[in-house]
C-alpha cells in the first residue's frame, strides 16, 4: 500500500530527489511478483476457511494448528525443512525447463533412478573408498542417470516433436517399473524378503544430520543448488538465451541461439537434480534403493515450482511453506479429526488461485515505472 | 466426499474422547508448547500411522479398526494419521506424535516402515514403545524397545480357496496379487490348495501388478482374470476395493482379504480372510496400562485370534458352509497345516516332500518363493 503512495507523489519526488527514483523503479519491479502471490495466497486460504467452515469446522483452529505443526516450535521447524529438502531439487526439476517454456512433469522418474543409480555404484565401493569420496560417486552417478532420463524427454521434444509433458510423465511410469524389476531383479539384496531392496549401506556411509539440528544434509545441497540456478538463468548467457528461447522460441532461432542445446540442456539438467534428490534419499533417509523411493517428492516439486513461478530463489521458501504445510498435515489429522486430504485440498486451493493471479501482470500501474513516466 | 463424509462420522463417535485434549492443545498454543498436560498424566497416548487411506476396505482399513476398539477402552486416547510415505515422512509423524502429542506407544503399521525409519526413532526415544505390523524383529539386533506383531493369515487364504471351490463352475479360479514375495505367494499357494481340497482339478490363473495399490492395473487384471474364465476372484494388494467391486459387476464370486469387504458385493461375497488386529492392540495396551513388558515377537493365526474370517455370504451352499465349519474348527484345535507333502511346484520340482509338514509357523515358509502346482502364473 506504501509503494501505491509512492507512486502517486513519484512527480514531486522526482524534482526534489531524482536519486530515489531508480530505486523506486526496482523496487515496484520486485514487489509485483511478491505482492501478487501473497494476494493470491490470501485468497486461497480465505476461500479455504470458508470450505472448512461449510464442513462445521473451525478455520481459526485450522490455521493455528498449521503455524504451530509446521513452525511453532524448534521441533516444527526442523520437521518442515525435512520435508522441503526434498521438494527443492524437484521442484528445480520442473522450474528450469519451465524457463524455457517446456512443462516437464516427470521428475518422479528422474528421482527414482537417480536413487537406484546411487545405490548401486556405492555398493562396490563401500568399506574400501572414503564414505565422502563415495557419496560423490553417488550423487554423480544419481544426475548422470537422471540427466540421461529428462534430457531424453527433451531430446524427444525438440527432435522428434513429441510433447514434453506427455513424454516425461510416462517416462515416470517407466522409470518405476525399471526400478521394481532392478531391486526386485538383479540387484535385490537375497536378505530382503516381502521387502525388496538393494542391499544397505553401512551406517557409516550414510549422510548424517547438519550440525546442531534434526535435519539431513539434503536441505543444504537443495538451497545451494536453487542458488546456483538462479545465477544461471539470471547471470549467464546460457541463462539469458534459454530465457529468449523460452519468451519466443522463433525469435531466439533467428537470433542463431542453439534452441535444441539449450533445451536437450536444460532438461537434462533438471533431470541431474531430480536424480540427486533420490540419491539423497537413498544415502540420507532409506539407506537401500526400494519402492519407498516413489515417495511422490517429484510431484509435488510440480506444485512447489509452480506455486515459485519457477524462480529459483523463491523455490526455498515456497519448499519450506509446503513443508510446513505437509508437517502440520498430520497434526490437522490428529487434533481435528479431519482427512489426509484437507492438505490436499489447501494445497490445490492455493496452486488455482495462484494461476488464476497470473492473469494480473501488467495489470497495477503501481508495479510499471515505464507508466509512471507517461503520467508524469 | 465420501472420504469426507466418513471422517464427520468419526469425529462424533471420538468428540468426548477427543475434546479435553484437543482443547488442551489450544489453550497451550500460545506459549508454544503443545503437550497436553491432560495427557501427560495418567491418560495413554497410543499413535497410529497408516501408509493408504483408513477407509481403504483394505490392509489400512483393518489397522484402524483395530485402533477403533482400543478407542473405546478407558484412559487411552488414540492419534492416527493416515497416507504417510515411507520415507522421512513417518519418522517425522512418528516425532510428531511424541513430542506434540505425548504418544509413548506407537504402532507404525506399514511394512516399509520398519527399516530404517522406526529403528532410528527408537534409537532416538528410548523410553518410548514401537511395535511394528510385520514379523521382522529379532533378538539381539533390534532394540529392545521396539518389537513385531504379525498374523498367519495364509490358513485365512486356505478357508477362501474352501468357499471358491465349492462356487466355482469353470473350475478356474484368479487371484490379483501385488509383488512376488514370500507373503504374498504364501497367500496364493494357500488359496489354491483349499480350492483343491474340494476338487483337485481346480487351477487358478495368478497376475501381478507389481504395485502394493495400483487401481488402474488392478481392475484390468481382474477383467483379464474374468476373461479367461475365472469365476471367482480373490486377491493380495492394500485395497481389495477395486477388484471386490469390478469382480463382482462381471458375474464373478468374490472372496475377500485384509477387511470384511461384503457391502461392495453383498450377494457375490463369499467370505475373506481378515486381521483382527482389535484384540492384537488391546492386548498391547492392557499391558502397557498394567505397567507389564509389552512383548516384542508377537505372532498368531485364526486360533490365537489375530485373524478372522468374515461371515459367509448367501452364495455359500449349505455342502460349502460344512467343510468350511469342519475345516474351521480344525484350525481352531491347532496344529493343522496346508503344506502337507508331497507338493510340487509349477514348473514340476517337488518343494515339500513326501510325509513332510510345514505348521503356519514354520520357518520355511518365510522364504517361499514358489507357485504350486495348479497355479497359472510365475514369480519372475
Amino acid at each position: 500500500m506504501t509503494l501505491e503512495a509512492n507512486s502517486h507523489t513519484l512527480p514531486t519526488l522526482d524534482g526534489r530527489a531524482g536519486s530515489l527514483r531508480p530505486f523506486l523503479e526496482w523496487l515496484a519491479r520486485r514487489a509485483e511478483p511478491l505482492a501478487i502471490t501473497l494476494f493470491a495466497i490470501f485468497v486461497g486460504l480465505a476461500l479455504f476457511s470458508l470450505f472448512i467452515a461449510l464442513i462445521g469446522r473451525s478455520p481459526i483452529q485450522l490455521f493455528e494448528l498449521i503455524f504451530a505443526g509446521g513452525f511453532g516450535t524448534w521441533f516444527s521447524v526442523q520437521n518442515s525443512l525435512s520435508r522441503a529438502a526434498p521438494l527443492l531439487l524437484t521442484a528445480l526439476c520442473v522450474a528450469l525447463p519451465a524457463r524455457l517454456g517446456l512443462v516437464v512433469i516427470g521428475a518422479e522418474g528422474a528421482v527414482v533412478l537417480g536413487g537406484v543409480a546411487g545405490a548401486a555404484i556405492a555398493l562396490p565401493l563401500v568399506g574400501d573408498a572414503p564414505a565422502p569420496l563415495v557419496w560423490l560417486i553417488m550423487a554423480l552417478a544419481g544426475m548422470l542417470v537422471g540427466a540421461v532420463w529428462l534430457g531424453f524427454a527433451g531430446f524427444l521434444r525438440h527432435y522428434r516433436g513429441v510433447n514434453e509433458t506427455i513424454a516425461s510423465l510416462l517416462l515416470a511410469y517407466i522409470a518405476i517399473a525399471f526400478m521394481n524389476h532392478l531391486i526386485e531383479g538383479p540387484l535385490r539384496d537375497p536378505a530382503s524378503l516381502n521387502k525388496p531392496s538393494t542391499a544397505p549401506l553401512p551406517p557409516d556411509y550414510m549422510l548424517g544430520s547438519i550440525p546442531g539440528m534434526d535435519v539431513h544434509w539434503g536441505l543444504v545441497v537443495g538451497v545451494v543448488a536453487c542458488i546456483l540456478s538462479w545465477v544461471l538463468i539470471e547471470a549467464t548467457s546460457f541463462g539469458f538465451a534459454a530465457r529468449i528461447a523460452g519468451g519466443n522460441v522463433r525469435a531466439a532461432q533467428i537470433q542463431g541461439l542453439p534452441v535444441g542445446r539449450l533445451i536437450v540442456g536444460f532438461t537434462a539438467l533438471a533431470g541431474a537434480f531430480g536424480g540427486l534428490a533420490g540419491m539423497i534419499e537413498v544415502a540420507a533417509v532409506q539407506g537401500s534403493a526400494n519402492a519407498s523411493l516413489a515417495a511422490g517428492y517429484g510431484y509435488t516439486g510440480i506444485l512447489v515450482a509452480f506455486l515459485a513461478r519457477h524462480n529459483p530463489l523463491a523455490i526455498i521458501p515456497v519448499a519450506v511453506l509446503l513443508g510446513g504445510i505437509d508437517a502440520s498435515g498430520g497434526l490437522i489429522q490428529r487434533r481435528m479429526g479431519l482427512p489426509d486430504a484437507t492438505v490436499l485440498v489447501l494445497q490445490g486451493t492455493l496452486f488455482v488461485v495462484i494461476l488464476f493471479c497470473e492473469t494480473f501482470y501488467g495489470r497495477f500501474k503501481m508495479f510499471n515505472p515505464d507508466l509512471w513516466k507517461r503520467s508524469a | 466426499m465420501t472420504k469426507l463424509l466418513h471422517a464427520s462420522h468419526a469425529i462424533s463417535r471420538r468428540a468426548f474422547l477427543q475434546s479435553s485434549a484437543a482443547g488442551a492443545a489450544v489453550a497451550s498454543l500460545a506459549p508454544g508448547l503443545l503437550l497436553s498436560p491432560a495427557a501427560a498424566q495418567s491418560v495413554l497416548t497410543v499413535g497410529f500411522i497408516y501408509v493408504g487411506p483408513k477407509d481403504d476396505y483394505g490392509y489400512n482399513q483393518a489397522h484402524a479398526e483395530g485402533a477403533a476398539a482400543i478407542k473405546a477402552l478407558a484412559g487411552v486416547t488414540v492419534v492416527e494419521e493416515e497416507n504417510v510415505p515411507e520415507a522421512i515422512d513417518v519418522q517425522k509423524t512418528m516425532e510428531s506424535m511424541i513430542n506434540l502429542d505425548g504418544a509413548t506407544l506407537v504402532f507404525p503399521t506399514s511394512f516399509g516402515y520398519f527399516d530404517p525409519h522406526m529403528l532410528e526413532m527408537a534409537k532416538k526415544y528410548p523410553d518410548i514403545q514401537f511395535r511394528h505390523c510385520g514379523g521382522l524383529w529379532q533378538e539381539g539386533k533390534h532394540p529392545g524397545n521396539t518389537g513385531s506383531y504379525f498374523g498367519y493369515i495364509g490358513q485365512g487364504q486356505y478357508l477362501n480357496g474352501i468357499a471358491a471351490g465349492y462356487a466355482t463352475k469353470s473350475k478356474k479360479i484368479g487371484f490379483v496379487a501385488a509383488k512376488p514375495i514370500p507373503q504374498v505367494l504364501q497367500n496364493i499357494n494357500s488359496f489354491l490348495l483349499g480350492a483343491r481340497s474340494v476338487d483337485p482339478a481346480i487351477t487358478c490363473q495368478v497376475i501381478f501388478t507389481g504395485e502394493w495399490s495400483l487401481a488402474v492395473k488392478e481392475a484390468e487384471a481382474t477383467n483379464a482374470l474374468v476373461d479367461q474364465g475365472a469365476d471367482v476372484i480373490t486377491c493380495h494388494v492394500d485395497s481389495p476395493k477395486v477388484v471386490v467391486e469390478t469382480g463382482a459387476d462381471r458375474g464373478a464370486f468374490i472372496c475377500g482379504y485384509h477387511a470384511n469387504q461384503s457391502p461392495l458385493a453383498p450377494e457375490k461375497y463369499l467370505t475373506g480372510a481378515e486381521w483382527a488386529w482389535g484384540n492384537v492392540y488391546t492386548d498391547f495396551v492392557k499391558k502397557a496400562q498394567a505397567g507389564e513388558k509389552l512383548g516384542n515377537f508377537v505372532r498368531g493365526g485364526l486360533k490365537e485370534g489375530f485373524v478372522k474370517m468374515s461371515p459367509l455370504g448367501p452364495a455359500v451352499a449349505e455342502e460349502a458352509r460344512k467343510k468350511f465349519e469342519a475345516t474351521l474348527a480344525e484350525i481352531m484345535a491347532g496344529g493343522f497345516s496346508v503344506f502337507k507333502g508331497s507338493i510340487k511346484d509349477n514348473k514340476g520340482k517337488v518343494v515339500v516332500a513326501e510325509g513332510q509338514s510345514f505348521a503356519e509357523d514354520a520357518i520355511e515358509l518365510e522364504s517361499m518363493d514358489y507357485l504350486v502346482e495348479g497355479v497359472v502364473g510365475s514369480t519372475a
